[in-house]
């Protein structure tokens, strides 16, 4: 199991990455952690002309709070939101998903840009950040856009990224003091790929919610919506309210025909909103 | 309690003999990674190997196309003249033969089976090669499914044999007697195909070393001996010209018991190019490609008396035993074993069991660790829970009511089995009490707070270790174990070295057998030096495997020792100037009335003094092989019950252990520390095969768990700290009372899990009877459940 042969680049600044990026054939790779692209390209899965190395983009390993939001740098590793090196808006609820990806070895890599670029659905951020209602920037050579979690991960292992085009920056608001927040996946094992995943914020007092239903065939889930998840309205009383009934209709709908399937993910969004009631 | 205290008194207070929990010698190597697997070989000019592989499980081959440019480096089929297939044959009444090319000829009976070799001076540039050929395949019906193969009209793996059975056998004992059994049940139970996925995989190197006009090949193995034989016998070559080296070895499980395709691949490419070669297995290779093991399904019906007890077992087994019968144990040692040791280690009067060793397209099965007594194990305690059921017991009960009582011992059950020795019912009343059956009752009345169920379970078993000659001959395959020899050496320095044709990858015999030498000579431990695996400088074994090695090279050892010490003695008595008779070895010396003497000096004397000893001295000196096969060689029977208390989510399905028990009974224990590893470690290969461990196939007959992240092995969280208990009963037949205990860990487990699940379901009219149950398993079985129950509109 090794890679075909490649070209490699390691660019020292965002400048020159979105240059080479820009100047590149379509067969290019961005790494960063490796922590699927490696794996993938060992298995001849991806086959690039080129990769992309990132690792030496002082830019994108910034972590600032920025007034109502928490602006991290594409590169910022999962160990580094778990170990408390990135300032916290959340409450604690990024360093919890942190917490909880995969092996400290992988956490150690790999990246929370990364993790979004490769958009595989049952990873964490691609739905913790779709419920904490997450912004990227992209950036090419070009210029700069601003994109909503939700419209970021467009399928399974499907990105909005365009040719050229590198996440820079993950903006993530200020959790309101009112909110509460729930995260449950079920894996079959410690560190395993999640087979479901509920991610839930909710403000009673200010009767919004977006809910999360991930780790499905493709991308996640976004309800944004979500009073008809709880008869019609979203208040104190929410927990007793939720109507797992709504979920299992809505994933029908999605596609997930597999009566099980959608039996576990019910379940498991059911324990995010208890957890969040907590 | 020893049966044999003859020679315990040469190693007395020195606390490193049979018995002592020595932390292992190797370990020192090993831990601190200075250990050398076939990996970490580095010869001059050596070149990586890459295979080109069947993309198809079956399919006719019209074509390969090698480009221009790698003529030379790419090697197939029509290269291999005079290179003769890999034939495993049983002698067994009606078993087809099949042969496996080392490259393929014709057509590809599996996916990853090799077509064509390409070697390079790295590996990535090897499979660059291998990308660049292509084949031009036609692809035929796959047959991956062992139940349809055995339908009429079933695509075929093998033409010429008319339809897809390797070898069917049918054993019956009065099974007419049984139909009128008040309780009787009948299922379909079944166990995935799984890979064994040791920490190191299979690898070679092969070079050529003209001084010697001999082929050398490493390569990771359990058998280098019987790896000797069977490689000469494709390559045409003398066994003489061959020498197989098996350094360390990262875990075997039966995977490293084969001869590979791959090893007479690279035997012939150095052979042919004049340089070293080297192939390395990788996981993608492992977990597509090479040998699966444990695919089995059941048809079952248990007869039995309202009060539980058993009055007979009807069964029809079928394994999936893929394309091919692979060297030495061949296709059909699996399922045919089924038939011999379905009861267990129960009583009943009346029995009968049809096997069918299938061929499909797929790699083939090995016997993997506990070969197949899981299997067994898993069906036949999944089936005396559900008499339990139906007989209102509670599942301990009625096992402790059918279970072969100790006063029965020595035992030839219904398939003739002979129970050597133990206490099976003391083993399942002290499982049950410790896993406190009552108070799992008490605590699933009450119902736990988190909403999981719980559930308890148990299961046990009787394992056949050591079988030898009187066993093994009656299968016709291309070994038969007889006497297994170790040579003894005393260095001129004092120190002794033992050569074993055994080999130990895991099971601790550099410290186990040294406390062998030590209970027989009273050597420290840490002057005996135990060299394995290398054909050239070890005594012939069939090697490791069957849980033999501490019974019959434990056994050798010992015998070795005791001639050595008889020599010994007489020079010492020489020396003394006293009768050899009266002479007591104790402690590493010689003593008589008159003083003692070392067994350096004794040495020093034999090697470097000859002039100080008598002409008549014994001319045998101080240099041993000698030989050992136990007084009956039908096997030792190891035991265990096993006992587990499981949570489980019902609306998520998942799993979780609470609490484990094994108490086991393995006769004497040469090294007690050993044996609870050797213990750990099945349970976590038993967990996997519960809960865990599955390789599925599509329709196509393509493997699909093509990497780690599908094919689920247990990890430290997964595997729960057991509770061991060790009763002792020794063998009446084997040197010191030892039974082979190396694969027990890994029969019981799945049995006492899914047992202990369903036992927690029951109330949701759920009944698990597939390994591994996974959470979507587990759902699936409760909504299938709740829709049963609901009322038809």
């Amino acid at each position: 199991m090794k890679p075909a042969p490649f070209s490699y680049e390691r660019p020292r600044n965002l400048k020159a990455a979105l240059a080479v990026l820009g100047q590149a054939s379509d067969s290019v790779k961005i790494i960063a952690g490796g922590q699927s692209l490696a794996p993938m390209l060992n298995l001849r899965l991806v086959q690039p002309q080129m990769i992309v190395d990132i690792t030496a983009l002082a830019e994108l390993k910034q972590a600032e709070r920025h007034g109502d939001e928490l602006v991290l740098g594409a590169c910022i590793t999962h160990a580094d939101i778990e170990d408390g090196r990135t300032p916290d808006v959340t409450r604690g609820a990024m360093h919890r998903v942190a917490a909880g990806i995969a092996y400290r070895a992988v956490r150690n890599r790999g990246t929370v840009g990364g993790s979004l670029s490769h958009a595989d659905p049952a990873a964490d951020w691609v739905s913790a950040l779709a419920a904490l209602g997450a912004k990227l920037t992209l950036r090419s050579s070009a210029g700069s856009r601003m994109v909503a979690m939700d419209e970021f991960v467009v399928g399974a292992l499907e990105c909005a990224l365009r040719a050229g085009e590198i996440v820079e920056t993950i903006h993530v608001p200020a959790m309101g003091a009112t909110a509460h927040w729930g995260y449950v996946k079920s894996c079959r094992k410690t560190g395993e790929f999640a087979h479901a995943i509920g991610a839930v914020l909710i403000d009673p007092s200010a009767g919004t919610a977006r809910i999360v239903i991930g780790a499905i065939d493709a991308a996640p889930i976004v309800i944004t919506d979500a009073a008809k998840l709880f008869g019609g309205r979203i208040a104190g009383d929410y927990k007793g309210r939720f109507d797992p009934r709504v979920a299992d209709a809505i994933l029908a709908k999605a596609g997930v025909s597999n009566a099980a399937h959608r039996h576990i993910h019910v379940s498991v969004l059911t324990r995010a909103v208890r957890e969040a009631a907590a | 309690m020893r049966n044999e205290r003859e020679f315990s008194s040469a190693g007395a207070g020195a606390g490193q003999g049979v018995g002592a929990r020595l932390p292992r010698k190797e370990d020192d190597r090993l831990m601190r990674g200075r250990g050398q697997f076939v990996a970490d070989i580095r010869l001059a000019g050596l070149q990586d190997v890459a295979f080109v592989r069947s993309p198809l499980a079956h399919a006719l081959i019209r074509g390969i196309d090698v480009p221009e440019r790698y003529r030379g480096s790419v090697f197939t089929a029509a290269d291999l003249a005079g290179i003769h297939p890999i034939r495993a044959v049983s002698g067994l009444p009606g078993f087809k033969i099949s042969e496996q090319p080392v490259l393929a000829t014709g057509k590809v009976r599996q996916v990853g089976e090799l077509v064509a070799m390409c070697v390079a001076s790295t590996r990535a540039e090897a499979e660059d090669i291998a990308a660049a050929v292509t084949l031009d395949l036609e692809e035929l019906p796959a047959v991956y499914d062992m139940l349809k193969a055995r339908q009429p009209g079933s695509a075929l793996v093998h033409e010429h044999w008319g339809d897809n059975v390797f070898l069917e056998t049918s054993f019956e004992v009065d099974i007419y007697s049984a139909l009128d059994a008040p309780i009787k049940v009948s299922r379909e139970i079944s166990t995935a195909r799984q890979c064994m996925s040791p920490l190191e995989g299979r690898g070679v190197v092969a070079t050529f070393d003209h001084r010697l006009d001999q082929l050398t090949l490493y390569s990771s193995a359990q058998m280098p001996h019987i790896t000797r034989s069977g490689l000469a016998e494709c390559l045409g070559m003398e066994q003489g010209r061959i020498r197989i080296v098996s350094p360390d070895v990262g875990g075997g499980f039966g995977h490293k018991g084969i001869l590979l395709p791959e090893e007479v691949c690279l035997s012939w490419l150095t052979m042919h190019r004049g340089h070293p070669v080297r192939w390395t297995e990788d996981r993608r290779e492992h977990l597509t490609a090479s040998s699966n093991c444990r695919e089995h399904h059941y048809n079952i019906t248990v007869y039995a008396d309202r009060d539980g007890r058993l009055r007979g077992i009807d069964c029809e087994a079928t394994v999936d035993s893929g394309a091919y019968s692979s060297y030495p144990f061949s296709a059909c040692l699996e399922a045919a074993q089924v038939a011999s040791i379905l009861p267990g280690p129960y009583l009943m009067p009346a029995y009968r069991c049809r096997t069918f060793s299938v061929a499909t397209n797929k790699c083939p099965i090995l016997p993997y660790r506990g070969v197949a007594r899981t299997g067994v194990c898993f069906a036949l305690e999944l089936m005396l829970d559900l008499v339990a059921a139906e007989a209102g017991l509670e599942p301990g009960e009625v096992r402790l009511r059918n279970l072969v009582r100790p006063e029965q011992m020595p035992f030839d059950n219904i398939t003739n089995k002979h129970f050597d020795s133990g206490d099976y019912p003391e083993a399942m009343r002290r499982a049950l009490a410790a896993i406190d059956v009552e108070g799992v009752r008490a605590r699933q009345r009450k119902g736990e707070a988190d909403g999981r169920r719980i559930g308890v379970g148990v299961s046990i078993y009787c394992e056949q270790a050591a079988h030898g000659t009187s066993v093994y001959s009656g299968w016709g395959i291309p070994m038969v174990p007889g006497h297994e020899q170790a040579f003894a050496r005393l260095t001129p320095d004092g120190g002794l070295e033992l050569r074993v044709g055994v080999h130990s990858h895991g099971q601790g015999m550099e410290t186990t057998l040294a406390q062998v030498a030590h209970e027989m000579l009273g050597i420290d431990v840490a002057k005996v030096r135990i060299i394995l695996g290398d054909t050239a400088i070890t005594p012939y074994s069939t090697g490791t495997w069957g849980s033999r090695s501490m019974v019959m090279a434990g056994g050798a050892v010992a015998t070795a020792c005791r001639e050595l010490g008889e020599r010994v003695k007489k020079i010492g008595a020489k020396l003394l100037q006293h009768d050899s008779a009266a002479l007591v070895l104790q402690n590493g010396e010689v003593h008589g009335v008159n003083g003692s003497v070392t067994l350096q000096a004794i040495a020093h004397t034999w090697y470097r003094r000859p002039q100080d000893l008598p002409s008549d001295v014994d001319p045998g000196g101080l240099e041993v092989t000698s030989g050992y096969k136990p007084q009956r060689d039908t096997g030792t029977f190891s035991y265990a019950a096993h006992a587990a208390v499981v949570a489980v989510d019902p609306d998520i399905g998942e799993i979780e252990i609470l609490d484990y028990v094994i108490v086991e009974d393995g006769g004497v224990l040469v090294n007690p520390m050993v044996v609870d590893g050797q213990i750990f470690g099945g349970l976590a290969q038993g967990i996997g095969t519960a809960l865990y461990e599955e390789m599925p196939f599509d329709a196509s007959g393509q493997p699909l768990a093509t990497t780690l992240a599908d094919y689920l092995l247990p990890g430290p969280t997964e595997v729960p700290s057991p509770r061991l208990d060790h009763m002792e009963t020794p063998s009446p037949y084997t040197q010191f009372g030892v039974k082979g205990i190396g694969e027990g860990g890994a029969i019981a487990p799945p049995a006492a899990i899914v047992n202990a699940l369903n036992d927690a379901l029951r109330p949701l009219g759920v009944e698990l009877l597939q390994s591994p149950v996974t959470p979507y398993r587990v759902v699936e079985a409760i909504l299938a459940a709740r829709d049963a129950e609901r009322p038809a509109a």
